[in-house]
């Protein structure tokens, strides 16, 4: 077991295309959900709205910390940070680095989120709350449902 | 112990302690020692290694301190056993945001591939 989530995955599209998905607010909000105020800034905080169906109530917060054209994308936010009473800025955040690699048939986009050995533990459980079979089972349901598309 | 007494104590923790207990071979292999769930003492986790009791000690402390393993008395005897509980939520929180990556990059995918 480590503190950290890897995750590969082979793109069939080029790099160029995957960096502007990654990197473009609006297109980044598409896949993953949210709506942004504005463009990712080196160094800035990056503010929007979830629009993951219900959980459209969170607010999204990250900062956008490296942008290395087509190669390094990264920020740091507070993972699973869905509780709206809940004041998640004190804690250490983790951190996520997109990196992007050419292939012959496209991109090999790696995720790493790194830093979960300084999330309080508190936050464990409030997962094991939030299991309701909503959120993750919703997750599912869209893998499924992509993972059929060509 | 209760459950719900049971999460406040470990919410005064992270999981940083689980992980730097892990992080090391030694203890590592005692924690298999230790996972047929039957408590051990300290002569038995040293016997068969090139470890001092001393050295088994400082590690068990290690263990106990990040909630992985407990003390048991048996008697007079002084045990140690394996807890698995901080063990199964933290691979079940990460398991969890691994599943969000998943859900996250399939869409993804078809964004970039469609």
């Amino acid at each position: 077991m480590t503190d950290r989530i890897e995750k590969a995955i082979e793109l069939k599209a080029p790099v160029s295309r995957v960096w502007r998905a990654l990197t473009d607010h609006r297109e980044f909000g598409t896949w993953f959900r949210v709506r942004l105020d504005g463009p990712f800034v080196s160094g800035q905080v990056s503010r929007g709205q979830v629009t993951y169906p219900g959980y459209e109530h969170v607010r999204w917060e990250a900062i956008v910390q490296k942008m290395e054209p087509e190669r390094l994308f990264s920020f740091t936010w507070h993972p699973y940070a869905v509780d709206p009473n809940q004041d998640y800025s004190g804690e250490p955040p983790t951190l996520v680095e997109f990196t992007l690699e050419p292939t012959a048939t496209g991109t090999l986009l790696r995720v790493v989120e790194s830093g979960f050995d300084k999330l309080p533990s508190r936050r464990r459980f409030e997962a094991f709350r939030m299991n309701d079979g909503g959120w993750s089972e919703q997750i599912n349901n869209i893998a499924r449902h992509v993972g059929q598309a060509p | 112990m209760s459950d719900k007494r049971h999460s406040r104590l470990e919410a005064q923790k992270t999981p940083a302690g689980v992980f730097a207990a892990l992080g090391d071979t030694t203890r590592l292999s005692m924690l298999t020692r230790l996972s047929n769930g039957e408590p051990q003492s300290i002569s038995r986790l040293t016997a068969g290694t090139s470890l001092s009791r001393q050295a088994v000690t400082k590690h068990l402390r290690v263990l106990a301190e990040a909630g992985i393993v407990r003390n048991v008395r048996v008697g007079r005897e002084n045990l140690f056993a394996l807890e698995p509980r901080p063990l199964a939520e933290l691979r079940d929180f990460l398991d969890r945001i691994a599943k969000e990556w998943d859900g996250a990059l399939a869409r993804l995918k078809a964004h970039v591939e469609g």
